[in-house]
């Protein structure tokens, strides 16, 4: 491991809906390039992790701070739910290219264009550019939000869950694309995943929440043993 | 036909209101807005009727209540989850408003139908001016705005992350609502506006898509409505929102039959 930056630092963080703690003293350093798998059972808190991680939810106790300042953080987010009604008019491409909000026309710049059909390639979306995302198939509409995610180069991706409705060659896929970006581009990835083979397949640390508090280490640590300790006991 | 003028205003009128409401339609059917709007259009009546009461014009008076309660309502549905019945109690206050400003004001009752289901006379070249005014100033803040706006409409999670100022932008957009409701009910009335505004994009939804698309199909059916509207309106001297309602609703419905069949196809 090279020393990289320290992009994302969360301090004694702790998370408590009325009357029902999640997670508590919760301190995480994540760096530049960094690939972290988060682990857990259902109902842990991972989700409500990611969400206090991206400002969306306000921690109770402790900070979420972004080094070396908020806005030169980009973040791509693929949540675990979204409502995409089967009504949704908008094709793939343009559910895609709404995430590019730079530029101040209407419409897309032919850069952008290019970045759309760039995008749509490499997450193998070219043949379903133009499909109703709403008609869209489980695992196609996860590409998609996967593409949406990447398209403005984020430096930093959430991924929650977003495999799980992926067959095992998509899957592979992807995340070898994602794994392209991190080695290439230094992205740094969150990756919230029920699946510990692809785990430890793909990342280099894990952070495992329990109902008893939060373990974190290298991937090769992320024992068998401890799987089953934290998520039957 | 057009050899007279008040025919003219109002199809100069007509169209900027299809043109208004095509494009602000679009967004209030990504955003769910149908029930907003409808309220909307209710406090404007009562804005209309408070305007003739003190004495200023139905628009203003509109423009006043409309963008008014734009904000506030846009507060709580920020926070609320009790919109729907929250955003009811305010409707029903508002027409009972407007009825007492209407008695209070001493205006017979063809003032309030008038206000209620627009007229087609009424309009003069002076009106059509100000709407223009006012179309041309949503337009341009709906231009500036639009890539957030559409991030926001189509894609409210990931407008999220990536950080936009969704609340500022949800309560940006219930002012520009407020002001092309105020602009539309000059010509179909306020009982009807959100007609123009939920209706042909809500159709447009079916066939087009891309936001473009929808907002020019939205304009095109809105267009058709509201020209065959007047000209129906003229010829036959019934009342122009009944003929737009009606064309509005057929197309809608025409959508939803063809929507059917192409599921039912596959
Ligand atoms: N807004 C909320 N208000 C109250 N409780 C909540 C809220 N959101 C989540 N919870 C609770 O917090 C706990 C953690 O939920 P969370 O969605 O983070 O779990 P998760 O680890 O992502 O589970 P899964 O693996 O099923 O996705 C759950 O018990 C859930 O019921
Ligand atoms: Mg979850």
């Amino acid at each position: 491991m090279t020393t990289t930056q320290p992009i994302l630092q969360l301090d004694h963080l702790g998370m408590t809906f009325p009357g029902h703690p999640v997670f508590n003293d919760l301190t995480l350093t994540v760096h530049q390039g960094d690939f972290w798998s988060i682990v857990g059972e259902n109902g842990v808190g991972k989700t409500t992790l990611m969400r206090t991680i991206l400002h969306q939810l306000r921690p109770t106790t402790g900070t979420v701070r972004y080094l070396p300042g908020v806005n030169a953080v980009k973040i791509g987010y693929v949540p675990q739910f979204r409502n995409i009604d089967p009504e949704y008019p908008l094709t793939i491409r343009d559910f895609i290219g709404l995430n590019l909000t730079g530029w101040k026309l209407p419409w897309l710049s032919r850069r952008e264009r290019q970045r759309v059909t760039q995008i749509l390639h490499e997450t193998g979306l070219d043949r379903l550019a133009t499909r109703p995302i709403g008609q869209a198939s489980g695992g196609e509409k996860q590409k998609a939000y996967l593409a949406q995610a990447l398209v403005e180069q984020p430096n930093l991706l959430i991924l929650d869950e977003s495999t799980a409705s992926l067959d095992p060659v998509t899957k592979t896929e992807l995340l070898d694309l994602v794994t392209t970006l991190n080695r290439d581009l230094q992205l740094t990835v969150l990756f919230v995943t029920h699946d510990i083979p692809l785990a430890r397949k793909y990342s280099q640390h894990y952070l495992m929440l329990t109902p008893h508090g939060t373990e974190q280490g290298a991937i090769a640590e992320l024992t068998d043993q401890k799987v089953w300790r934290g998520e039957r006991v | 036909m057009f050899s007279y003028e008040f025919m003219r205003n109002a199809f100069a009128a007509g169209t900027i209101i299809a043109i208004i409401c095509g494009i602000m339609g679009v967004f209030v059917i990504a955003r769910n807005m149908s029930f907003l709007t409808h309220t909307l259009s209710e406090i404007g009546f009562s804005g209309a009727a408070f305007g003739i009461f003190a004495g200023w014009s139905p628009l203003s008076g509109m423009l006043l209540f409309t963008v008014v309660s734009s904000v506030i309502v846009g507060q709580l549905s920020v926070r609320a989850e009790r919109r729907e019945a929250a955003t009811s109690a305010i409707s029903a206050l508002f027409i009972g408003l407007g009825i007492l400003f209407l008695s209070l004001a001493n205006k017979n009752a063809s003032y309030a139908t008038n206000i209620l289901f627009g007229s087609v006379i009424g309009i003069s070249t002076h009106d059509v001016y100000q709407m223009l005014v006012l179309s041309i100033l949503v337009l341009l803040v709906v231009l500036v705005i639009y890539r957030f706006l559409k991030f926001d409409s189509f894609d409210h999670t990931g407008a999220q992350v990536k950080g936009l100022w969704t609340n500022a932008l949800s309560v940006t957009f219930l002012v520009l609502l407020a002001l092309s409701v105020s602009v539309a009910a000059q010509i179909v009335g306020s009982l009807l506006i959100f007609i123009l505004l939920t209706l042909p994009a809500a159709t447009a939804k079916y066939f087009a898509h891309s936001v473009g698309g929808m907002m020019g199909l939205a304009i095109l059916l809105a267009l058709a409505g509201v020209w065959s509207g007047l000209v129906l309106s003229y010829v036959t001297n019934y009342p122009v929102s009944f003929f737009i309602a009606a064309i509005e609703a057929v197309f809608y419905f025409l959508a939803l039959g063809w929507q059917h069949f192409q599921t039912a196809a596959k």
